[in-house]
């Protein structure tokens, strides 16, 4: 598959004839259908929480979160009373801990692990115990953090998301400036700007940001980046180091006769806008909405077209359920939402005319004796008002500017080594421009701590470790 | 972020959590990954002399309640089974690779001035911080007329104090028995035998299960089973009065105290140091969940300290022991009733059976529109909680203290009383 050329969305473009958009719901309806999909935990449903954890030893949750967040003690901490002390302990190793609890697949992670699935598979809520842990940080307007004593150092990073973020509060912490570079208006990334609206209730993001800039030391540039203003070259040489941080800028394309046409629109954009949009009814959503792709991105738009007042949404992908990346528990939260979920299934053409998409037409798929996907040559076609495209992003590297062209690229990813160093010295790299099994929030603000540790031992000479998730020293 | 550091009676730690004297504390190696862990102090298990006790083979029982493990714990252990010896060797190397800890050595030897004289020595040569007197093992030793049998009878208190304070220049704490019905007389022995600290409680006597197929109690040894000393969340409401007790008494009243029983967490302490302990000890949850629990104790107490504005441990030592009073002195005519929150209220009725069945029959049951419906009857409800504390849904029941509308009277006063004082 080609690369599509698509800088980050300034808003999705649908055009889409009146009658084939779907009715806008009511402002009650939409708060229905955007209503946070795990509430929070009062004090007693956290009380019952958190005295179902056996504060194991050795916790193999703990072993299960890409951040190490001494998970035991923090609800030890929940069910002693002590709720300021267990938000600070997530915090301390996830500066994230906040967005994390409410996006990250648990399921797969923490949750996955619990002892408790052994006995009764039924694990403890971790998830909804750590939002109720850092919500109380952030309620309180506590800050818990100081900085360390000023190294004079000033440290560049590109990208306002979970990674970059990350690594500027570490940086901060441990004494260092930093000035973060991002090209869009708001920070926090994809926080912001693309995981669904349904986790992230309340402008929960820019609460979040607000709260992590509370520390000092973090100035952001917004409407600045490398491509828009500034270059690779000319940061390396103003700044004691550079992280990297910009996500995935560019979309998969399809390559298909007919992805052109007017209601075929990047899953990424729609939901973009959508985050951003204050008023539902402003959207324009399908009567009849196909999803194509296997991914987060793929059951999020599905169920927000399913939110925004879609009839009739099916998501089709071209393997098996448990080849998508997107978990059991996302399929079945499709599902319950209403959207139909088809698989083995690849889309081979687009159909419409100038006023827009009317069809796609799908090919049924195999796996071979090799193991390779494998078209059937059986076909069947699904009428659409709107086709979203959620078939993966990528680095577009060209989108970095000038100077960047140094960067080794390895798979489609910025290459770095075990310290998150790129090929380019002084220059680091992490989050989802540089390779992972999977690219999570969680993930990318794993990455940025640990780039912060390996840039403050290259700018100081001090080798700093780790004592489970938090930094020492 | 608070001032943790504690100092009971010259012996001095980091902050008050310490290990209770036990198998937590019974060589180095424990007791250096409790330091390690965070632990302010430990008080050694028991010394006594050689040759060293023989333990017997299954050793504790507990109670399980509702699903939770070990609310209450009880063993059949001596004293350390190992040698004097070895014992004082490690004490002297531990407190000298942490001096900041507080290392204090429990002793247990028979009821002769020389045996005490003898082990005092020694003891004093490793460095110790300080001693704590064991006159609580309610089970084995007490037997050989150590433990308990001396915490029971205060004279001998009050006279191995004397040996311990001619014979020492360290600290003694003596560590009471709760098996005894009145603690505060061991306490005033203990305190006439110049005690600088008291240390309580040490275990209960107690049988935690019978088994109904072995037919013999747990822990079952060989068929038979014999009494233990009992421990855990379950015993600290004995700890607390008995702490109390002794804070408030006019004669031992501004005595040290070392709050053990029960305490398994930052609020636990708390309440044990409100009502006068200067310092906490620690066994069943060390037990239980390892030496990694003080980093919620040392957490949590800071941030509640922080909140409440102590900054330091004394400004809140003994708070709470102005307010613990004789039941004479309580106002009779101070109301307060039950409200039921509807909203709250998950209609399981058992606030009405309790009241109905067991009280004052002042919670009225109905049908509201098919709806359950459960109101208090103001005029009938005498504030016993009783409802309050069998309600399931927190929230639900809340008590109302009424406005006075009558002045303090206390029952030394009251009509009813033939012998008031008019
Ligand atoms: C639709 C969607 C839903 C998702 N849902 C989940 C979920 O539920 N749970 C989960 O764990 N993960 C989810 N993910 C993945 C998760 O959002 C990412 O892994 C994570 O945001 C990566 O963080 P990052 O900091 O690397 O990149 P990003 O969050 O993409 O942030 C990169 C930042 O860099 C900026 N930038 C890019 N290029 C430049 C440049 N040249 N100059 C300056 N700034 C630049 C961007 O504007 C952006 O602010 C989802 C992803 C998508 C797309
Ligand atoms: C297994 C076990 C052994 C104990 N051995 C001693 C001992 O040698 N000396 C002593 O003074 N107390 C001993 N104790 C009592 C404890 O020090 C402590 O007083 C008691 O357990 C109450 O505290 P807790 O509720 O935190 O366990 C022992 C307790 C247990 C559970
Ligand atoms: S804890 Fe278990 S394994 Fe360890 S000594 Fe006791 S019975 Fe044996």
């Amino acid at each position: 598959m080609g690369n599509e050329q698509v800088r980050e969305s300034a808003g999705a473009r649908v055009t889409i004839a009146a009658e084939r958009q779907a009715r806008s719901l009511s402002q009650e309806e939409y708060k229905k259908t955007f209503c946070d999909i795990h509430p929070a935990l009062d004090s007693k449903l956290a009380a019952v929480e958190s005295s179902r954890c056996y504060f194991c030893y050795d916790a193999p949750c703990m072993e299960a979160c890409p951040t190490t967040i001494n998970i035991p003690e923090f609800i030890r901490r929940i069910s002693t009373g002590n709720r300021k002390g267990a938000g600070i302990e997530i915090l301390e190793a996830n500066i994230l801990g906040g967005t994390c609890a409410r996006v990250c697949p648990v399921e797969v992670l923490c949750e996955q692990a619990c002892v408790r699935n052994k006995a009764e598979d039924s694990p403890v809520k971790i998830g909804l115990l750590q939002r109720y842990a850092t919500d109380y940080i952030f309620e309180n307007k506590i800050q818990p953090f100081t900085r360390a004593a000023a190294s004079g150092k000033t440290v560049a990073i590109v990208g306002a998301g979970p990674a970059g973020l990350s690594c500027a509060h570490q940086l901060s912490k441990l004494g260092h400036d930093v000035e973060i570079f991002e090209a869009k208006p708001k920070a926090g990334g994809l926080n912001e700007y693309g995981i669904a609206a349904y986790k992230m209730l309340e402008n929960f993001a820019q609460r979040e940001v607000d709260f992590l800039l509370g520390i000092g030391g973090i100035k952001i540039h917004n409407g600045k980046g490398l491509g828009t203003g500034v270059t690779l070259p000319e940061l390396r040489k103003s700044y004691d180091a550079v992280f990297l941080a910009t996500g995935l800028a560019g979309v998969n394309a399809l390559q298909l006769v007919g992805e052109q046409l007017p209601g075929v629109i990047n899953a990424v954009d729609y939901i973009s806008t959508l985050r951003q949009t204050k008023n539902y009814s402003d959207l324009k959503i399908g009567k009849k909405v196909v999803v194509i792709g296997g991914g987060n991105t793929a059951i999020d738009i599905a169920i927000q077209s399913k939110s925004l007042g879609a009839e009739d949404v099916t998501l089709v992908y071209r393997r098996s359920a448990s080849d998508m990346s997107a978990t059991s528990y996302e399929q079945e939260l499709a599902q319950t939402h209403g959207v139909t979920l088809r698989y083995w299934s690849k889309p081979v053409a687009i159909n419409g005319d100038e006023k827009g998409v009317q069809s796609v037409v799908f090919e049924k798929t195999l796996k071979n004796v090799k193991g390779e996907l494998e078209g059937t040559g059986e076909k069947f076609t699904l009428y659409a008002d709107m086709v979203f495209k959620a078939v993966g992003q990528v680095l577009v590297p060209a989108l970095l500017g000038e100077g960047a062209e140094l960067l080794k690229i390895s798979k489609g990813k910025i290459e770095v080594n075990a310290q998150k160093e790129t090929s380019v010295a002084g220059v680091y790299a992490g989050g989802d421009c540089i390779a992972h099994k999977e690219d999570l929030t969680v993930v990318a603000v794993q990455d940025g701590k640990l780039a912060a540790l390996a840039i403050h031992e290259k700018l100081t000479g001090r080798k700093l470790g780790l004592t489970g998730g938090k930094i020492n020293g | 972020m608070a001032d943790l550091r504690c100092n009971v009676a010259g012996i001095k730690s980091p902050n008050p959590f310490w290990l209770a004297s036990a198998p937590p504390t019974d060589k180095k190696y424990n007791v250096v990954r409790a330091f390690q862990a965070g632990w302010g102090g430990v008080v050694w298990k028991t010394l006594g002399e050689d040759p060293p006790v023989v333990n017997v083979s299954s050793r504790y029982g507990a109670l399980e309640y509702n699903g939770q493990k070990m609310m209450g714990f009880n063993n059949i252990e001596l004293i350390s089974d190992r040698p004097l010896e070895v014992n004082l060797r490690e004490i002297k190397e531990t407190k000298r690779e942490w001096p900041d800890r507080a290392v204090i050595v429990s002793l247990m030897v028979p009821c002769e001035e020389d045996a005490w004289k003898n082990i005092l020595k020694r003891v004093e040569d490793t460095g110790a911080d300080g001693i704590e007197l064991n006159f609580g093992c309610p089970h084995g030793m007490s037997e050989r007329g150590m433990g308990a049998a001396v915490g029971q009878v205060p004279e001998y208190v009050e006279m191995v104090t004397k040996w311990c304070k001619t014979y020492s220049r360290m600290p003694v704490i003596v560590k009471l028995t709760p098996n005894i019905s009145d603690v505060r007389k061991p306490a005033r022995a203990a305190h006439g035998g110049g005690a600088d600290a008291v240390s309580l409680i040490n275990t209960i006597n107690s049988i935690t299960r019978v088994d109904l197929d072995l037919m013999a109690p747990e822990p079952v040894v060989d068929g038979k089973g014999t009494h233990g000393g009992y421990c855990g969340p379950a015993v600290k409401p004995i700890a607390l009065n008995m702490v109390a007790e002794i804070a408030r008494d006019p004669i031992t009243r501004g005595l040290p105290i070392s709050g053990i029983g029960g305490i398994s967490n930052w609020r636990d302490a708390a309440e044990f140091i409100a009502l006068g302990s200067h310092s906490v000890q620690v066994c069943t949850a060390a037990m239980h969940y390892g030496f990694k629990i003080v980093s919620d104790m040392v957490d949590g107490l800071n941030h509640f300290m922080d909140e409440k504005g102590y900054a330091k441990l004394s400004d809140f030592i003994g708070k709470a022991v102005p307010n613990v009073t004789d039941w004479q002195q309580l106002n009779l005519n101070f109301k307060t009733i039950a409200h039921i929150n509807q909203d709250h209220c998950i209609q399981c009725g058992l606030c009405y059976i309790a009241c109905e069945d067991t009280s004052h029959q002042s919670i009225t049951a109905s049908r509201v529109n098919g709806q359950r419906k459960y109101e208090i009857i103001d005029q009938e409800c005498v504030g016993c909680n009783l409802c309050y504390h069998v309600c399931p849904a927190p929230g639900a029941i809340t008590m109302m203290n009424q406005k006075a509308t009558l002045p303090y009277l206390n029952w030394t006063k009251h009509p009813h009383n033939p012998m008031r004082v008019k």
